[in-house]
């Protein structure tokens, strides 16, 4: 058989059977998932704890405005002094007591509405209470002004602009968010299966050294072969274990729920709600129509093809540094001093996508990060589903790969030299002479 | 005598060290040939070229009539000093995929490796990861998977460190069993009593050049100079003792005996016959003892290593 393919076989034997990889992929969604659900859990076990708020109210201005919800009920109190209220709430631990006091109009009232509770209240119920009051003293004023609300409401007016590309394309700023997420998760995607196989592959070339098995491999293939299969075979691992992770979240969080029966929209704090509802009064069919357009408005195509390409490029190169830092060292403690330059433009390159594109996609900044061949696979990621030209792609792919190629090239230099040098240890300088060698 | 592995004026350097300047050995078909040398000589680099794992920067190597290819790589079986094995891969995965690696089908290697396994008694740790083996078990498996394919060439470093006395003869069986089958052997080693007992040829390296070579036999004859080991029972020992000294070289000698005897390693003149010293010690007393000295391999390496130095 093909050595290579071998070699490959090896490498993802190994690491599929291995104890820790299988426990980690099983591990893992299991771990996100049911942390995701105890959140939604004690949210809603937040929520289920009715709030008694009482209402003292002397002014008479806000009869019956409050409306009990599941969450939280109001109760009306009057006769007595608001010493007696408070007492009263507090020994039966109320949440809390609104108290709106007596005064000569409701600008006066206004200012002197008090809320009492036994610590700070949650922001959000006292926002909920706020509009309340709100509402009701604008339309009082309205009447007392001779306004009639009714032509208020008429005269409101919202707008949102149509937007439109120069080509005649229509955008939207739903459809801006899912760019932005289409591209964000392909980048921090890369960036993840960078970071966590990168590192397998280097502890797998630091393996080979420390058993010292390095020397008779070599004498039978070619270490430019081993170096490739090592990489292959860790990648396939690693798809694996993402796919895995994939299927099994995705089941997971179908099936979590309905065994606890955890309501996961609980998750949905009132402010969010309360934009969709505003968001709901144009339909909420009509939202997700729209929603649906502008994913299928998306260079779907474009964005596969490109995320495949610029996936295996940056990976690659990325993989084969890791290759190298693995063989020029001894041991995995001795790795330090080489992960920076690594990590320091992957991380650059996932701050220069999150913060620039999504300011301005086709800004200086963020053109010239997309042709750097260390950035460039993040930060092309998150433009392109917001339409970057094709040669500007083209180029960027072609400067990616030609650096690939220099990359593995530098790599296998370090790492012929490298898997053979026993209890050395490496610097930058001696690194550099090795490539002479 | 036609030679397996001929390597021509080999040059290396590694930078600014010279590894190897402009070495040359010739290892006849069906010998066992010590490769010595000091630590950090050279010895390592010129065995790396020999299976193609560095290239050499001048020079080329011959094998069996053809200049070396990349898949010549299957007829070479290396045993690396810093060898080891995948610590946590079953130990008959592991030694199915080395063997794969040098170009045997996944069948062959199967059934050679149930030969060398029960001839090696070591049948029942086919499942076992090497990390449960000791370091001798592993050091067996080794041996196994460098003699598997059946190689013109077996390159062998140190192959004996690691085995305790017993498995140690055992490998040294086996190695002599390989040549009398038809193998040609490479051996480095420090240890000198198994050059002397194994090597045909040796060649010495010292600091990167090739100081000497050629059949040991031959060599010890170059090195041996006329020097005898004697035993003296003589009734005047002062005399005997001044009058010796004032002919021939002479150093005191220590080598067992029962007799309370004068010893002396004496140094006698080229043209001098050994029948010469021994009339002239009989004219002193009784000889109880009289031995050449043959140098052994390893005054050859210290005296020359030395001289070089």
């Amino acid at each position: 058989m093909n050595h290579l393919s071998l070699i490959i076989k090896r490498e993802y034997y190994t690491k599929v059977k291995n104890k820790s990889f299988i426990i980690m992929t099983f591990l893992t969604p299991i771990i996100m998932v049911g942390v995701f659900s105890l959140v939604a859990y004690l949210f809603s076990l937040n929520k289920n704890t009715a709030r008694e708020i009482t209402i003292l109210d002397e002014s008479g201005y806000f009869g019956n405005n409050f409306e009990s919800t599941e969450y939280t009920t109001y109760t009306y109190v009057s006769g007595k002094t608001l010493g007696e209220v408070k007492k009263q709430s507090e020994e039966e631990e109320n949440y809390g007591l609104l108290y709106i006091p007596k005064a000569d109009n409701i600008d006066a009232v206004a200012k002197q509405i008090t809320f009492y509770s036994e610590d700070s209240p949650s922001p959000n119920l006292m926002i909920d209470i706020e509009n309340v009051l709100e509402k009701e003293a604008r339309s009082l004023k309205y009447k007392e002004a001779n306004i009639d609300p009714a032509l208020i409401e008429e005269m409101r007016i919202s707008i949102t602009a149509n937007q439109e590309t120069y080509q005649g394309e229509e955008t939207s700023k739903e459809g801006s968010v899912i760019k932005l997420i289409f591209g964000g998760l392909a980048g921090y995607l890369l960036f993840m299966f960078i970071i966590i196989y990168g590192n397998m592959i280097m502890r797998s070339v630091i393996e080979e050294k420390t058993s010292r098995i390095i020397e008779v491999i070599v004498s039978s293939v070619k270490p430019i072969k081993l170096l490739l299969g090592k990489i292959i075979g860790t990648s396939l691992a690693g798809v694996t274990q993402f796919l895995m992770w994939t299927i099994l979240i995705g089941v997971l969080m179908t099936v979590v729920p309905l065994i606890f029966g955890i309501d996961l929209d609980a998750m949905q704090t009132p402010q969010q709600e309360a934009l969709a509802q505003v968001a709901g009064e144009g339909g909420v069919e009509n939202k997700i129509a729209t929603l649906m357009m502008e994913v299928y408005n998306l260079p779907l195509l474009n964005l596969v093809i490109m995320f495949l390409l610029f996936f295996i490029g940056g990976y690659l190169l990325y993989a084969s540094l890791y290759a190298a830092i693995g063989a020029a060292v001894d041991s995995e403690t001795d790795t330090q001093q080489f992960m920076m330059p690594i990590l320091l433009p992957l991380i650059l390159a996932v701050y220069v996508g999150i913060f620039t594109v999504m300011d301005n996609p086709h800004g200086t900044v963020a053109q010239v990060f997309s042709y750097i061949p260390f950035t460039s696979p993040v930060v092309m990621l998150m433009r392109i589903p917001f339409g970057v030209p094709i040669w500007q792609q083209v180029l960027s792919v072609v400067i990616l790969f030609g650096t690939f190629i220099g990359t593995v090239w530098f790599a296998a230099k370090i790492y012929r030299v490298g898997i053979l040098m026993y209890g050395k240890k490496a610097s930058y300088k001696e690194l550099l002479k090795w490539l002479k060698y | 005598m036609s030679k397996l592995l001929v390597a021509q004026n080999i040059s290396k350097n590694f930078g600014e060290f010279k590894a190897l300047d402009d070495v040359s050995i010739e290892v006849p078909k069906g010998s066992i040939f010590g490769l010595l040398g000091p630590n950090g000589a050279g010895k390592t680099t010129l065995i790396r070229i020999i299976n193609q794992i560095t290239m050499p920067d001048q020079g080329k190597v011959i094998l069996d009539g053809e200049p070396l290819r990349p898949d010549h790589i299957k007829n070479i079986g290396y045993l690396p000093e810093e060898r080891g094995l995948y610590k946590s891969m079953k130990v008959g995965e592991q030694a199915l995929y080395l063997a794969q690696l040098k170009g045997l089908s996944k069948s062959e290697a199967k059934a050679k490796l149930k030969y060398w396994f029960d001839r090696l008694e070591i049948g029942d740790w086919w499942n076992k990861k090497i990390q449960e083996l000791s370091k001798g078990m592993a050091q067996k498996i080794q041996f196994v998977v460098t003699v598997l394919h059946e190689p013109k060439l077996l390159i062998f470093d140190e192959p004996f460190s690691g085995f305790d006395p017993i498995n140690a003869n055992l490998i040294k069986d086996e190695i002599l069993k390989l040549r009398d089958d038809g193998a040609t052997v490479i051996f480095s080693t420090h240890r000198m009593e198994s050059v002397e007992e194994m090597c045909d040829h040796i060649a010495l390296i010292n600091r990167s050049k090739k100081i000497l070579d050629g059949k040991l036999i031959d060599i010890k004859r170059a090195y041996q100079n006329n020097t005898f080991d004697v035993g003296l029972i003589a009734a005047n020992r002062q005399e005997a003792s001044g009058l010796l000294s004032e002919k021939f070289n002479v150093q005191p000698a220590s080598f067992k005996s029962i007799n309370d005897d004068l010893k002396y390693r004496i140094q006698i003149a080229p043209d001098t016959s050994s029948n010469e010293l021994l009339q002239y010690l009989a004219s002193l007393g009784q000889i109880t003892h009289f031995n050449e000295v043959i140098p052994t391999a390893n005054d050859i390496f210290i005296e020359t290593v030395n001289k070089n130095n």
